[in-house]
């Protein structure tokens, strides 16, 4: 059975919010009750045909189809499936996701896999603000899961992280791993400034040598007898994560926030050994 | 039923149900894994005194481990799940924990977890790290040569304890040469431990004592130096008895483990002064588990 698929027929003036077009919520059925769905767009509701034209019936796998930066919410909660974004996805992208899996070809808006409990989230290109992040006003920010990032990604990555692995291929802006709680940033490229800003716990891995704050203390160089494991848990994933040659187990580790807690670490790729 | 000289008793090993887990124990090399191991199982030859029955399962190559150093397969047995936990934990902090470059990880998996890393964290005095790395949850635990790396929870399983057979020989080197034949073979048989020092014990047991403090005391009908003074099951010319204690997961695991070690001692043969092999039981009251010899040897 072919996916079920929403293609977009024209870019919309206003942001649409598809929350009610994820995996569960379509289960069992057809299409015209599928088209008949209203979507929040601006300050109006539109019926899904109004925006997207409907193929195929498996509902445990959705495609959308020529997406646009306008369309917010997109596997919002999803809770197993399957969702695949041919284009870019606005805002909120894979918000509170229960499980399944979604992947972005292109880029994605603020709060992408914000608040994410479960699951896996692939953003082919780069990936707005707040990434894994909290809502405003929360105090947890993703709890679980994977976010491969093969982009670049904004500012503020992993705001209140509390578990769970976010995968940067490319630079994360500035203050990355800010407010942290637990979990684990891997970040391929440059990082900002503010890293690990007012982190209490949590693992930031590096490749190239950040901008640290004086409130992060020099531990030493070490070799982790963790980090291979954690190397291998990337094995599967179609990311430079997986390639073995970017692996490593030692590290120059700094504890901080010292503002803060001060469990957390920043740890950079030793060049030198 | 008679083999290569080798008279199989008609008789029976009488095993009972106990609870069972498997770590693994890595280090920097083998010999380092090793010495935790040994380490872990000391003082773990019988539930009687020791708390649990701990062995070392194999060796394992660096490609078997989680980490890829190379490792050590334990296993410990107890008559209790509580039993067990308290034991894992104990001898993971003073054994494990203590022995340098180390790390523990789970070996074997269950719905049945009990505490691996999960309590041996607070050494840590909250400089402790949780990760879950592919769904399972890890402590790494600051220590002064680096990091001890340790699975939260391993798995908890029944399994069965005290399959046994009895070697019966003209002397004692004859005896203890039958035994290491037979801890030989029996080691390349999985999901088994042989608890005793070296894998053989000279000291079998009865239930009972006239002393009433005792539960168990030394199992006379097999002792030779007593053939003229208590109802013994030896002949004349039997002059030394060793046993070999198996626990193991399953029945089939102890059976298949008897059969490789009696075949080691038949091999071996009357002509090197092995005459009997028999077993130890209670007449089949207090342990639900049968192994009976000439079955597993047909």
């Amino acid at each position: 059975m072919s996916a079920l698929t929403f293609t977009l027929k024209t870019r919309p003036d206003q942001r649409v919010d598809l929350s009610p077009l994820v995996c569960q919520q379509l289960q069992g059925k057809e299409h015209p009750e599928i088209a008949a769905i209203e979507l929040q767009c601006g300050k109006r509701k539109v019926r899904v045909d109004a925006l997207f034209a409907l193929s195929g019936f498996d509902t445990s796998h959705i495609v959308i189809k020529n997406s646009v930066d306008k369309l917010d919410f997109i596997g919002k909660e999803l809770d197993g499936g399957t969702v695949t974004v041919a284009g870019d996805a606005g805002a909120y992208l894979a918000l509170g996701m229960k499980s399944g899996a979604v992947t972005v070809s292109g880029n994605a808006g603020l709060y992408a896999g914000c608040e994410l409990k479960k699951g896996y989230l692939e953003i082919s290109g780069n990936a707005g603000d707040f990434l894994g992040g909290a809502l405003p006003g929360n105090k947890m920010g993703m709890k679980g899961g994977l976010i491969l990032v093969k982009g670049h990604a904004g500012e503020r990555v992993g705001d209140h992280l509390r578990r769970g692995v976010i995968l940067i291929e490319g630079n994360a802006g500035d203050y990355c791993g800010s407010r942290m709680i637990a979990g684990t940033i891997a970040v391929m490229g440059q990082t900002g400034r503010f890293l690990g800003y007012a982190m209490r716990r949590g693992t930031l891995l590096l490749w190239q040598e950040p901008q640290l704050s004086a409130t992060f203390n020099d531990c030493g160089s070490h070799t982790l007898a963790f980090l291979p494991m954690l190397f291998n848990s990337f094995k599967a994933l179609d990311s430079r994560f997986a390639d073995s040659a970017s692996a490593f187990n030692r590290v120059r580790r700094y504890a901080g926030d010292m503002a803060e807690l001060g469990q957390g670490e920043v740890l950079v790729k030793c060049t030198a050994f | 039923m008679i083999i290569n000289g080798v008279t199989i008793d008609a008789t029976f090993a009488e095993a009972f149900p106990m609870k069972a887990t498997r770590v693994i124990i890595t280090a920097q090399n083998a010999k380092w894994a090793l010495i935790a191991a040994q380490a872990m199982t000391g003082f773990a030859t019988s539930v009687i005194a020791c708390g649990c029955e701990a062995g070392i399962e194999r060796n394992l190559s660096p490609d078997e481990t989680p980490d890829g150093r190379p490792g050590v397969s334990v296993m410990l047995f107890a008559m209790g799940g509580k039993g067990l936990a308290k034991q894992l934990e104990t001898r993971a902090g003073q054994c494990v924990l203590t022995s340098p470059t180390s790390a523990l990880f789970a070996g074997i998996t269950s719905d049945s977890k009990i505490p691996l890393g999960k309590n041996l964290r607070y050494f840590g005095d909250g400089f402790q790290i949780a990760k879950v790395i592919n769904g399972r949850r890890y402590w790494r635990i600051p220590v002064m040569d680096g990091e001890f790396l340790t699975e939260a929870s391993t798995g908890q399983v029944n399994a069965i304890g005290g399959g046994n057979f009895l070697v019966l020989a003209q002397s004692q080197p004859q005896a203890l040469a039958a035994c290491e034949a037979a801890i030989e073979s029996m080691q390349k048989i999985p999901n088994v431990i042989m608890p005793f020092p070296g894998g053989v014990v000279r000291s079998g047991s009865k239930v009972g004592s006239k002393y009433k403090t005792l539960n168990a005391s030394t199992n006379d009908a097999f002792c030779p130096t007593l053939k003229g003074q208590t109802a013994t099951e030896l002949s004349a010319d039997i002059e030394s008895v060793m046993e070999i204690v198996i626990d193991g997961l399953t029945q089939e695991d102890i059976a298949q483990a008897m059969r490789a070690g009696i075949t080691a001692v038949c091999h071996l043969g009357l002509a090197a002064g092995i005459n009997r092999i028999s077993a130890g039981n209670y007449g089949g009251k207090l342990g639900p588990f049968h192994f009976h010899l000439q079955e597993i040897m047909a």
